[in-house]
């Protein structure tokens, strides 16, 4: 110790002359900085109602609550967050969680209020005046707890896959569908949008638990077809998935498909419900497609003894005459039609209605019809020529294909139309060996077409031009070959704020010869088994009808459903009807049943 | 100086006679668990022979927590919102201990850019809790202007963490697979100043704390502990390396980017009250060093995260592991289990509070004077929240 120990404790003094670190609150503020975990904003507009929030908060602090203005809107769940400060620890991982990035903090930090209860809100619902602010946490830019890339679908390469009518796809194997199915938030977002309401968390977890035969007894509740919704379901479910906002949507289709690939067809009758014992009464019904055979099943599991009619050879509809091999096998169809007829459903073949047996006789000897008879005559292109032999229609040869008849289309042609049908149409034909122009009036944007399918069309080599508008077809060649003349289109706004049409431009026309001009532009129904009265009765527009609740008719004992009575006019959408229908037969055929359960309800 | 009452040595563990307390001579006196000092809610049972005290009991209990048993019911991210609070003033080693066996037990391998600014992050958490710490060890001799000094700086650091992290103490900054963001714009520059700045307070602590009469007399000789001590005593960190003990994880076994960093393992002789608080302010030197050498070699873009699984069915294979870090007291340790569920089968938390706080502080503390007892906890540096975790 030394005199200096004694002196220099003095210094502090010189300190007392110094600027003090203190800010003078409240005089002056302090605000936080730019990325302070401060107060919670939700934009509500962006936000779906995921829930993931609410998920992955570890205190609870987030309900997820019913906002009316957004109650039924498509793609959300019509909840938003509510957060509870007496619980919330200002972790953000709500705000790093976020599938559409709607949530984040603002930097504000002080709210004083002595009503305990205001400390509950909705954020971007009540008021609060750091709603707009513009500073505060934010997830980074690259910081994800989920990966946003789905797993990639095992392909084969486009020059393997034109060499056969081998499926395409090939499907995950587990440790690929396990990473997939881990994508998933759980939010049944889906589950509202998909047509069949199909159950796809909750099969998706039972993926994520090895647990295949469970997932497979899940679909089977809402949907018959799993093998085949697995491979060409328009899946709407994945257009919702939240998780699509910001990345890719969760492959819900290929995890379905994977599902029921790991189970064995020879299972299915252990591992599936059995029809309940029988009740006595007896349904017809027409047409063996998606939504006569969904129909078909849900009815025998309720005890009903089942007929189905149909025209064709097989079963399936426009799965099997419409769908070519390469998108969804022979097999993959039969698996699910085979466990539907070894539940005891009975499906009479090459019997056309109005033709082997009467409409009329299906009233009398049954106790309810279902009518599903699809679209199956082919939209006329309505210009000069296009009954020439050599413009065939898309369906025809896809049926041809399936039927395994050579459809003779040549080394060249022309397919006009840009939905499924047309590209189906247009890849069949490079199989087949064919050079391929697909000409469409609108954009390729524009294409109904699945565009996972325009992307496989141009893929395997076949040319797109867009905005080209059929004129007239004009023999070629001495009816051996054909010849188009086309004109370019130009895109009009509709003021009103339509789809843009396409207008000719007779300056700009073009002539094309080709071995044959596929025409693929729509369907529509035929229903020459109905004599005009009854489709008056039934209430027939345009060859469509909407029937009334449960699928039911004008007429008492009929039902419909599938793509005559439906606008989607696809797989799942007719599965769906078939589905309702039986519900609604159902309750048709045991009136007293359901008016006692409904009064015990009330 | 100290002088062990019943027991001949530090290194004598029998049991000592128990004190006749109805003979009168002697006084029970319950220090804590609110009391001088910022070691927190813990208190000691003293038993006094006039002043002196010649028994010391720990006691623990007062902050009912449980984050060990938390975290077997939390997922594997929510856990690292919990483990920040077992430890208040050094959160950010909690953060990246649990992270970092996380991902030793999942197999995730960070990107070079979160190494470095964990590490960053870590060294200005070490500055801010010495800050804090020097505070505390001058209040508990009677000195109040440095602490004013210390946990006012303090507090400019933690505006650094605001601006890094977004928060002041609760950084959640250090996520398993990464960290949460990169910097943000102008951070360096307003970090070294806040360096430039923390240097010259450093200077003016030594002079007015250290070079000081009756912090010298008060502390030398106060609570020693002797090198034969430190592994029959687990001590760790600066208590042991102030009697020459060279023991430091950055250096032993690196650990982030510091086998990428110039630094020496700073060693004392006696490990008096006042060589370990001389130590640590060295320490707080080198810390500002380091964090400079940070600055100067983190990458600057690039990414800060590892490819993520969804964290909200986050399931982590069956294993076990034991990761530890130099944190401020020593080492700070991570035990994991894990049985291939969602959830964490078990964790323990080392922390070295446990040891500094019960053994050597009972053991320390008998023989001196009542007046000292809360400069001894201090120059031990002893949080009980890692005890009670």
């Amino acid at each position: 110790m030394s005199l200096k120990d004694l002196l220099s404790p003095f210094f502090v003094w010189q300190r007392a002359f110094e600027k003090p670190y203190t800010t003078l609150r409240p005089t002056l503020d302090r605000p936080g900085a730019p990325a302070y975990r401060g107060f919670h904003i939700n934009i509500t507009e962006t936000c779906v109602g995921c829930g993931s929030c609410q998920t992955i908060c570890q205190n609870n602090a987030i309900d997820m609550v019913a906002v009316e203005a957004y109650a039924g809107r498509a793609g959300d769940s019509g909840l938003r967050p509510r957060f509870d400060y007496g619980r919330c620890c200002w972790c953000g991982l709500c705000v790093d969680i976020c599938t559409a990035a709607s949530l984040r903090m603002s930097n504000e930090y002080a709210w004083i209020s002595d009503d305990p209860d205001s400390f509950h809100f909705t954020a971007g619902v009540d008021d609060k005046p750091w709603q707009d602010n513009e500073l505060g946490y934010r997830r980074a830019e690259g910081y994800h707890l989920n990966p946003p890339k789905r797993i990639e679908m095992p392909m084969l390469s486009a020059q393997e896959s034109l060499k056969s009518f081998a499926e395409v796809t090939l499907g995950y194997n587990e440790e690929q569908a396990k990473k997939e199915a881990d994508r998933c938030v759980e939010c049944g977002i889906c589950v509202a949008t998909c047509p069949a309401h199909m159950d796809v968390p909750d099969y998706i977890h039972s993926i994520r638990d090895g647990d295949y035969e469970k997932g497979l007894q899940l679909m089977y509740r809402t949907n018959p077809f799993p093998a085949t919704c697995g491979r060409i379901c328009t899946r709407r479910c994945e257009s919702v998935c939240p998780v699509g906002i910001l990345g890719e949507p969760v492959a819900i289709r290929w995890l379905k498909r994977f599902i029921v690939d790991q189970v064995d067809k020879k299972d299915y009758q252990r591992i599936l419900e059995k029809p309940i014992a029988s009740t006595g009464f007896k349904v017809a019904i027409i047409g063996a497609g998606p939504g006569g055979l969904s129909a078909a099943y849900y009815l025998r599991q309720q005890g009903h003894a089942v007929t189905v009619y149909e025209a064709q050879a097989t079963g399936g509809g426009m799965l099997r005459y419409g769908v070519p091999s390469y998108r969804l096998p022979d097999a993959e169809l039969d698996k699910d039609i085979d466990h539907i007829t070894s539940i005891g459903v009975e499906i009479k073949y090459n019997s056309r209605i109005g033709k082997d047996v009467m409409f009329e006789s299906l009233l009398e000897n049954y106790d309810a019809v279902f009518m599903s008879t699809g679209l199956s005559v082919p939209s006329s292109m309505r210009i000069n020529g296009e009954n020439h032999a050599r413009v065939l229609s898309g369906l025809q040869i896809l049926a041809d294909v399936a039927s395994d008849r050579d459809p003779g289309i040549g080394k060249k042609v022309a397919v006009i139309g840009g939905g499924n049908v047309a590209m189906d149409a247009a890849r069949v034909s490079r199989r087949l060996g064919a050079e391929v122009t697909i000409l469409y009036r609108r954009r390729i944007s524009d294409m109904p077409a699945d565009e996972e399918e325009i992307h496989e069309c141009q893929q395997e080599g076949c040319t797109i031009v867009p905005q080209a508008i059929p004129v007239e077809i004009i023999d070629a060649d001495n009816k051996q070959k054909v010849c188009i003349k086309w004109g370019e289109a130009k895109m009009v706004d509709d003021p009103k704020g339509g789809r843009a049409r396409p207008v000719l431009q007779e300056d700009k026309m073009h002539t094309e010869t080709y071995d044959c001009i596929i025409s693929a532009i729509g369907q529509s129904s035929n229903l020459d088994y109905l004599s005009k009265e009854l489709q008056e009765q039934l209430a027939f527009e345009w060859g469509k009808l909407t029937p009334a609740e449960y699928q039911h008719t004008s007429m008492k004992k009929v039902f419909v459903g599938g793509d005559f009575a439906n606008r989607t006019a696809d797989a799942i959408s007719a599965i769906e009807d078939g589905h309702h229908a039986a519900r609604g037969i159902n309750r048709f055929l045991n009136p007293d049943f359901y008016t006692a359960l409904e009064k015990q309800e009330n | 100086m100290t002088q062990l009452t019943g027991h001949s040595s530090a290194l004598d563990f029998a049991q000592p006679e128990p004190v006749d307390m109805a003979s009168g001579k002697y006084v029970k006196l319950w220090q804590g668990p609110q009391h001088p000092g910022i070691t927190g809610n813990m208190s000691l049972e003293l038993t006094l022979d006039g002043d002196t005290i010649i028994d010391c009991k720990t006691h623990v209990g007062y902050l009912h927590r449980g984050f060990e048993k938390l975290m077997e019911r939390r997922s594997f991210i929510q856990n690292f919102t919990v483990v920040c609070r077992i430890a208040v003033p050094e959160p950010t080693f909690n953060e990246y201990l649990y992270s970092h066996a996380v991902e030793q037990l999942s197999g995730i391998k960070i990107p070079e850019r979160a190494i470095w600014l964990r590490t960053m992050n870590l060294e200005l958490m070490r500055l801010a809790s010495f800050l804090m710490w020097i505070g505390g060890m001058s209040g508990a001799f009677g000195q109040y202007t440095v602490p004013n000094w210390t946990t006012a700086y303090r507090d400019f650091v933690l505006d650094l963490f605001e601006e890094m992290t977004g928060a002041r103490i609760y950084h959640m900054y250090i996520v398993p697979g990464g960290v949460r963001a990169g910097l943000p714009d102008g951070f360096e520059k307003r970090a070294r100043d806040i360096m430039d700045g923390a240097e010259k307070l450093l200077d003016q602590v030594e002079r007015v704390m250290f070079n000081n009469a009756v912090f010298k007399a008060r502390s030398k000789g106060l609570g020693i502990i002797t090198p034969d001590m430190i592994d029959p005593y687990g001590i760790v960190g600066p208590n042991a390396r102030a009697c020459g003990v060279e023991r430091d994880i950055r250096k032993d076994e690196p650990y982030l980017a510091y086998d990428q960093l110039n630094f020496e393992t700073i060693t004392g002789k006696d490990s008096d009250a006042y060589e370990r608080a001389y130590l640590r302010l060295q320490e707080t030197r080198q810390c500002i060093s380091l964090i400079r050498q940070c600055l100067d070699k983190a990458p600057k873009d690039g990414p800060f995260q590892a490819d993520m699984p969804n964290v909200l069915h986050w399931k982590i294979p069956a294993g076990e592991t034991y990761v530890k870090a130099e944190c401020t007291r020593g080492e700070y340790g991570y035990y994991m289990v894990t049985d291939g569920s969602e959830f964490v089968r078990r964790v323990h938390v080392r922390g070295p509070s446990y040891t500094h706080a019960i053994a050597v502080m009972e053991r320390l503390a008998v023989g001196n004077n009542i007046a000292d007892i809360a400069g001894l906890m201090v120059s031990l540096h002893t949080y009980p929240p890692e005890i009670e975790r």
